[in-house]
């Protein structure tokens, strides 16, 4: 499990892009991140396998300390994280193959990753995985000729493939249409409930994150603002992730939307659609 | 402002147009000023023209005796051999340069280093570089394949480095996270994005090493050119012209070879 404790992060330009955000997740369940654009839920997920460097704070990982760890204990750390992007991040150039067994380069030698030998429980596993998210046909299809959906399904293939102890999900959907969206939620979902891990996923589409999530946390401009299941999430839960206001739990109003500071984000719980980037 | 009817001018991409005018100005004086300087005279282009009339009758038709032409086999695939050799050992030296010389992933001093090595080997010409390596090892093919090196690593270097400049750093992320060690992440995540890129550059610089090889032994570093300098030095002009034949089959020849072998690779 995943325990991060009053994780900072301040960018060289001045931009604090977390605020000390202190949050776990735990056994096998599927928590999402949601917030606007720029909230930090994207450095959050980078800092926890140091892609990004935090600034302060303490990710734990299964008991290892992951901020203080040096470069080889780092990359033995990073082999149980996997991690799964909004470009889908490919080698396009590559074949599905090579971008799935890429997941396996932790664990094999340079010379290895260069010839691309892989040990052959390796090559049976990633035949399997590719068969699991539906592009067993495809193995040696280079990258570049496949669509969005198919990228993000070798995107996982390499991450699942790592066999993570956690999956660490970065916008999974921005770049998918919805019903393309809901396929490659319901598979993160079900290949992370079949393997028992747990997943963290950041997304900015309320509605995908109220059906696949068991919990959902909430970021504000760096600030954890929420915290709870996708039922406790109502209207004003909703407009402390989304615009920062800070309402009383016990609004009377009911919908507290009717302030008239429109130009913030128009989102609410049912109208929230795949965003633009 | 405000007189009745509305205009319109297209901006410039000068900041005024009184700074536009200025810019057009000064290069013409720039361009005055050279041309006086060299003392450019006129009446010296119609007499040239005149003698240049009466060379190119010497040059024709071309004509070398069987000594002669074998001087030129011989010689000529000495310039061949030279770029070639060159070829490789540059670009060989240019990989390492080219990595350290690529902003997004070489550490600042690093970059600085290699960046002023590659300006270096860009600033001075072939010829000045071939003067030197003579001076330094004396005359001969050796000296040939120094300069054509170091010329090949100021060039292949720069466009392989901007072409590492612009690869998408999001896959190189990717093989990252998977908890690889650098080397493994460039031959993973790098070398695979600029694979075409490098056979396309390698064909392209050994075409021009070719023709770099041909022109450089005018001043001892090895090839066809030493025996171009003699027989200017001769006024035997048909030699020399089926000289310049050889070189001009042959250059055409491997920017034939390059042109084709890039385009399939593209």
């Amino acid at each position: 499990m995943l325990h991060v404790t009053n994780l900072q992060k301040t960018y060289h330009s001045g931009d604090e892009a977390l605020r000390g955000v202190t949050t776990s997740v735990e056994g096998s369940e599927t928590v999402a991140m949601i917030g606007p654009s720029g909230a930090g839920k994207s450095t959050f997920i980078r800092c926890v396998n140091r892609l990004t460097e935090p600034s302060g704070g303490e990710i734990e990982l299964d008991d290892t300390e992951l901020t203080a760890l040096g470069d080889d204990d780092l990359r033995a750390a990073r082999r149980d994280i996997g991690m799964i992007f909004q470009e889908y991040n490919l080698i396009e150039r590559l074949t599905v193959m090579e971008n799935v067994l890429s997941g396996r380069l932790g664990y094999v030698s340079a010379w290895q990753a260069f010839r691309r030998s892989f040990p052959p429980a390796d090559i049976k596993r990633a035949y399997e995985i590719l068969e699991q998210v539906g592009l067993g046909e495809m193995a040696d299809k280079r990258v570049d000729e496949l669509s969005g959906g198919q990228r993000q399904r070798v995107g996982i293939a390499r991450a699942v493939i790592q066999e993570p102890k956690i999956l660490l999900v970065d916008e999974p959907t921005s770049s998918l249409d919805p019903e393309t969206s809901n396929t490659v939620m319901k598979l993160l979902t079900n290949i992370a409930a079949d393997r028992s891990i747990p997943v963290l996923i950041n997304i900015h589409e309320v509605n995908l994150a109220l059906e696949y999530a068991d919990r959902i946390v909430g970021v504000h401009d760096g600030e954890l603002v929420f915290e709870g299941t996708p039922n406790d999430l109502d209207e004003p839960a909703l407009d402390r992730v989304y615009r920062g206001t800070d309402i009383p739990d016990t609004t009377t109003d009911g919908e507290g939307s009717t302030e008239t500071d429109d130009q913030e984000a128009p989102l609410t719980t049912t109208g929230s659609t795949a965003g633009g980037v | 402002m405000a007189t009745g009817e509305r205009t319109w001018q297209r901006p410039t991409i000068f900041r005024t147009r009184r700074v536009k005018w200025a810019v057009y100005a000064g290069f013409l004086a720039f361009f005055v000023w050279s041309a006086v300087g060299i003392g450019f005279d006129p009446r010296r282009v119609l007499q040239g023209i005149g003698n240049t009339a009466v060379l190119i009758g010497d040059f024709l038709p071309p004509d070398a005796t069987a000594r002669e032409l074998n001087r030129i086999i011989a010689k000529m695939l000495e310039s061949v051999a030279m770029a070639m050799v060159a070829t490789v050992t540059g670009i060989a030296v240019s990989i390492p340069v080219a990595f350290m010389a690529a902003e997004n992933i070489s550490p600042k001093p690093l970059y600085a280093l290699n960046r002023g090595f590659i300006s270096i080997s860009r600033a001075l010409n072939a010829i000045i570089v071939a003067i030197l390596a003579v001076k330094a090892v004396g005359f001969g093919p050796l000296a040939g394949i120094i300069t054509i090196t170091f010329k090949t690593v100021g060039f292949f270097s720069k466009l392989l480095a901007e072409d590492i400049e612009d690869i998408d750093m999001g896959a190189v992320d990717a093989v990252r996270a998977t908890g690889s060690s650098p080397i493994q992440t460039l031959l993973y995540g790098v070398v695979p994005q600029i694979i075409p890129r490098f056979a396309g550059l390698s064909v392209y610089r050994w075409d021009i090493n070719i023709r770099t090889s041909t022109v450089i032994g005018i001043v001892g570093a090895g090839g066809i050119g030493s025996v171009l300098l003699t027989a200017f030095n001769r006024y035997d002009y048909q030699y020399v012209s089926a000289i310049l034949l050889s070189i001009i089959v042959v250059v055409l020849f491997a920017e034939g070879v390059s042109a084709v072998v890039r385009r399939r690779y593209q």
